[in-house]
């Protein structure tokens, strides 16, 4: 009774802890809204300084969302794939170590993957921009002429190369859990490798996977120095991927932060706000989509 | 766990048929060499020409001929495996590229400043023009500063996944796992700013002496585990999760109660997934800076006291000197940055380690 | 099956916590290499105290302060200034909130919210707004094969407002009319965070090139297209590696970074280079407009001054003019004593900064003596 007692009040706790930061949101953020001379959910710039002060989350919030969706694209594949190489694939020693790699990237610091990226990885995926645009250049999203280089390619691929480690880590340790009862009998039935793992393992990590998408989209969603580095913090709402532009409420937050006044803070944490109506739109969706399939996960309480 | 693949199939008539037409061993290798001629020609013939274009072509060029030939030879569902396999290990060399490119980068640039005095000093005292100067601080600022954040967040975390998994029912657990998961997209910055108004402006004032605010570490501890929080929750909740059900039975079978049940079969059983995600959690606290500089204010001199006065930390150390005008600052910043990701990676092996010690399953 | 290696790891983790734990140090040992101007000048005028100040603010005046820092804690034993470069806002709010014991600020207090919320936290007497550091902001740009470029208010304006786009525009033509210029576009790299940089640029444009210059002037850029860049080293960093960059930085980053700077046309109608002399003789041409104690000070950045290097900013020390804590008040007079003595500015000039003009550092000076 007392450990069931225990559990939960931590459960509660985490429940209150969140209460008190979304009460602390609302109540830093709507003084702040209340004088905004402009919609604060349509108006794209971001000037809080003066009389009139105008600013809104049109152009960050979109940003914050196409370059959190372009990270995830590129990154859940490719992070899905390195977790079954790990868990299914390469030889058992090979794998401990390579896992390690892989953790190694989790512990690089956000700020170093934003200097990584605005040093050194900009120089490519400048090369890669021009050649996209002269081959591709008629669809929309390639159209821009340049400057390349600051871009929301640049921002969403060092953010996906953030969220890899995230996603991988735990699909992987979601993948080693499948019952080799499960496995085996796949196997028996005549499966090829890859039946085996579409029909016993992937089924059997669903939820797993899900989950570690969601805590990847956490941090895409709310990563900040690396954005503001990377991005070229340009404040509108198109799908120019190759040109100057990209920002996002996080990056948004880091680059006006440091010189804000009581009121720009309060403004900041407004968008702060949205960004966490955000997650909560996302999750719900995410939601949806897991209840329907959890009936087919096997075991659990 | 690894399970060899067998050699199908079924419907066989006769012992004749038992013997399925493969790709030979070398086919592999062959179609690589196939697939680079093959895109360098076609690369060349365009005009559009760079080695790195020929590189993607030839890789996209050997996923489909492997498919292809092994569709002919093997048939349609070997052929998927065999793509399936190439994609797989193709991913894996994807990600290995940026991985070994901030490797490097960190290791190069780090090195230059990776001598004692970086390890022993700090950087008070240290002028624009001085070469020397070094982490201290910061390295006793982030071991102490994540040192408390895990020590709020990993009993907190674990315990609120055991009742969300092993208790919770209905509503109210729902609830709790829904906000778990919108904390997780909480920007750093926001619970900077959370932790400064509800410890630094209201608690530290009470108990200060001057009556003053005052910047701590415990405070950025107290954001760093906010931060956490979530990630610790949500990859325990998973892990509790796959602790089958069988587990779980035969332990209430032999009349042991459940709390038991729960600390010597199910969390012993979820340790390793468990560890995985509480480092997970302390590698992305290590490695933030807004919270730091919000609450802890930075420092240039060591300062052990995690409750009073100002406190560095690594992260926050690297963001600082990434942006001084001096030239020896950015050589700081590497080594700083090499300096964490090194000390988070031996966090991690040795809980990896000891969380292997004592498992069940597997 | 890993007890040898854990137990191996655990060793060295072990034996690395009590080697750090062992002998870490605060460079307290007065040194004499690399420290140049520290160790000069004569001690016995330094007024010396014990104790921790705690303070930050201005980024533009970190270098200085890290310096001042240590120049004083070297002198006086038992000291210790804590100046973290954050942000001018950031100090300023710090300060407010009672965690910093000054701020820096690239700007004055505005009067209204700010002022109001300073003298609360100085028990109801005014806040200060003391000048300590001046320093020029260079236009820097990497051009191959152009050396002196020089340039107009207006030209600048109109780079930066995105009007004039290559570098062989007619414009520029007009300015050097002896250099061979490509026609390279022009990357026009700007701040992407809000910036007191900003801020003191787009001022001076506004006041000198009214007619091209419409956006006012701002912390934050307002100006169409260019790249925005974090902090004045992504700034700096930009230009360096973009052939055909423009962007305006303090000088100290152009100098680390070891960028061309363009010479600057100042009220008198000649072009100026950057050097500390050229921007000091703008900011002695700038008015105190501060009553009493505090020094605020506006600068006339269409200065007729001949030689005058006209895009300079002024940074202040923003203090409580009473009711400073008692334990840190003799530290807070001691410190800021020593920055505004002849000795304290003395050392700005190397790091790519410009003393103050010798009036207002002796009316700083006085006004320091003042503080209670």
């Amino acid at each position: 009774m007392l450990f069931r007692g225990t559990a939960t009040a931590a459960g509660s706790m985490v429940l209150v802890i969140i209460a008190a930061i979304a009460i602390f949101l609302l109540v830093k953020a709507i003084p702040a809204i209340n004088k905004d001379t402009e919609n604060f959910l349509t108006y794209k710039d971001w000037f809080t300084d003066g009389d009139q002060p105008k600013f809104g989350v049109a152009a960050t919030a979109f940003g914050t969302v196409l370059t959190a969706v372009i990270a995830l694209l590129l990154a859940v594949p490719v992070a899905l794939g390195i977790a079954l190489c790990l868990s299914h694939y390469a030889h058992r020693r090979v794998a401990t170590t390579l896992s390690f790699i892989i953790d190694l990237l989790a512990a690089v610091p956000s700020v170093v993957f934003g200097l990584w990226g605005r040093d050194y990885f900009y120089e490519p995926i400048a090369n890669f921009s021009k050649w996209l645009h002269d081959v591709a250049g008629w669809i929309p999203i390639f159209g821009s002429n340049g400057p390349y280089g600051k871009s929301v390619l640049l921002g969403s691929v060092v953010l996906g190369i953030m969220i890899l480690p995230i996603v991988t880590s735990l699909s992987r340790e979601v993948f080693l859990q499948t019952p080799p009862e499960n496995q085996e009998a796949a196997l028996a039935l005549g499966s090829t490798k890859w039946e085996m793992i579409r029909t016993a393992v992937i089924p059997y990590g669903r939820a797993g996977i899900i989950a570690s998408v969601m805590l990847g989209l956490g941090r895409a969603l709310g990563e900040t120095i690396a954005l503001a580095l990377t991005l070229g913090s340009v404040f509108a709402v198109n799908f120019d991927l190759l040109g100057p532009g990209g920002v996002t409420i996080a990056s948004n937050i880091a680059s006006r932060f440091g010189e804000a006044n009581e009121f720009g803070r309060s403004a900041l944490i407004a968008s702060g706000l949205v960004l966490f109506a955000i997650t909560l739109v996302v999750n719900m969706a995410a939601r949806a989509i897991v209840y329907r399939r959890r009936e087919f996960v096997g075991g659990s309480a | 766990m690894a399970v060899e693949t067998p050699v199908r199939s079924l419907g066989v008539q006769d012992a004749s048929q038992l013997k399925v037409k493969t790709l030979p061993n070398w086919s592999p290798w062959a179609v690589a060499v196939a697939a680079i001629v093959l895109s360098y020609v076609l690369i060349n013939l365009t005009g559009a020409g760079g080695t790195v274009l020929t590189g993607v072509v030839a890789a996209a060029l050997f996923v489909i001929l492997m498919g292809v030939a092994a569709a002919v030879v093997e048939g349609g569902r070997s052929a998927r495996n065999r793509m399936a396999t190439v994609l797989i290990y193709g991913a894996f060399i994807l990600a290995l590229l940026p991985l070994v490119s901030v490797v490097w980068t960190l290791v190069t640039k780090g090195s230059d400043r990776l001598d004692g005095n970086f390890f022993n000093t700090s950087m008070n005292n240290i002028g624009p023009f001085d070469s020397n100067g070094g982490a201290y601080h910061a390295i006793i600022g982030t071991i102490e500063q994540a040192g408390i954040a895990t020590l709020i967040t990993v009993p907190l975390g674990i315990l609120g996944a055991v009742y969300i998994v092993e208790y919770g029912r209905g509503f109210f657990a729902n609830v709790i796992r829904f906000f778990v998961d919108v904390m997780t997209g909480i920007p750093s910055i926001v619970a900077g700013l959370f932790i400064l108004s509800f410890w630094v402006f209201t608690i530290t004032p009470l108990y200060s002496s001057d009556g003053f605010a005052h910047y701590s570490g415990f405070a950025a501890g107290l954001s760093l585990s906010v931060l956490m929080l979530p990630t610790v929750v949500r990859s325990s909740e998973e892990m509790l999760r796959l602790v089958p059900t069988a587990l779980r039975e035969g332990s209430y079978a032999l009349g042991v109660p459940k709390w038991k049940t729960i600390i010597s079969i199910v969390l012993p059983t979820a340790g390793p997934g468990i560890v995985t995600g509480v480092m997970l959690a302390v590698a992305r606290a290590c490695g933030e800076t807004a919270p730091v500089l919000l609450v802890a204010g930075g420092a240039s001199a060591i300062n052990f006291n995690l409750f009073d006065g100002n406190q560095s930390s690594l992260s926050l150390f690297v963001y600082q000197q990434a942006g001084v005008a001096s030239e020896f600052a950015p050589g700081r910043a590497w080594t700083a940055a090499l300096t964490l990701v090194v000390l988070v990676l031996v966090l991690t092996v040795a809980a990896k380690l000891l969380a292997r010690r004592n498992k069940l399953a597997r | 099956m890993n007890f040898k290696r854990h137990g191996l790891i655990a060793g060295i983790a072990l034996t690395a916590t009590l080697a750090l734990a062992a002998c870490g140090s605060d460079n307290n040992e007065p040194t004499t290499s690399a420290s140049g101007g520290a160790s000069g000048g004569t001690g016995s005028d330094v007024a010396c105290a014990s104790g921790t100040l705690t303070s930050q603010g201005s980024s533009a005046q970190g270098n200085a302060m890290a310096e001042w820092a240590k120049a004083y804690q070297q002198k006086c034993s038992g000291a210790q200034v804590n100046y973290q470069a954050t942000a001018s806002g950031a100090g300023i709010t710090a300060f407010q909130g009672g965690t910093a014991d000054f701020a820096g600020s690239d700007s004055s207090l505005k009067a209204g919210d700010e002022q109001t919320k300073a003298a609360a936290r100085c028990g109801g007497a005014p806040a200060l707004n003391l000048p300590m550091v001046t320093g020029p902001i260079a236009i820097a740009y990497n051009l191959d094969g152009v050396k002196d470029l020089q340039l107009k208010p207006e030209t600048i304006a109109k780079i930066f407002a995105g009007t004039v786009k290559t570098w062989d525009d007619a414009a520029i033509k007009a300015d050097n009319p002896s250099a061979t210029l490509p026609s390279t576009a022009i990357l026009a790299v700007h701040r992407g965070d809000s910036s007191g940089t900003t801020e003191n640029f787009t001022n001076y444009l506004t006041q000198t090139a009214p007619s091209v210059w419409t956006f006012g002037k701002d912390k934050v850029w307002k100006a169409p297209g260019g790249s925005g860049e974090q902090k004045s080293d992504g700034v700096a960093g930009a230009i360096k590696k973009t052939a055909g960059a423009i962007g305006y930085v303090e000088w100290s980053f152009a100098k680390t970074n070891a960028l061309a700077t363009a010479k600057v046309g100042n009220g008198a109608g000649e072009f100026t280079a950057l050097t500390g002399e050229a921007a000091g003789k703008t900011i002695a041409g700038a008015k105190v407009t501060g009553t009493g104690d505090d020094l605020a000070m506006t600068i006339d950045y269409s200065t007729k001054e001949a030689g005058a290097y006209p895009i300079v900013l002024v940074t202040y020390e923003i203090v409580c003019s009473k009711g400073n804590a008692a334990d840190k008040l003799a530290l807070l007079k001691g410190f800021l004593g020593f920055t505004s003595s002849k000795d304290g500015q003395a050392q700005l000039d190397k790091l790519g900064y410009a003393p103050l003009p010798e009036t207002v550092r002796a009316k700083v000076e006085a006004s320091v003596k003042n503080l209670a």
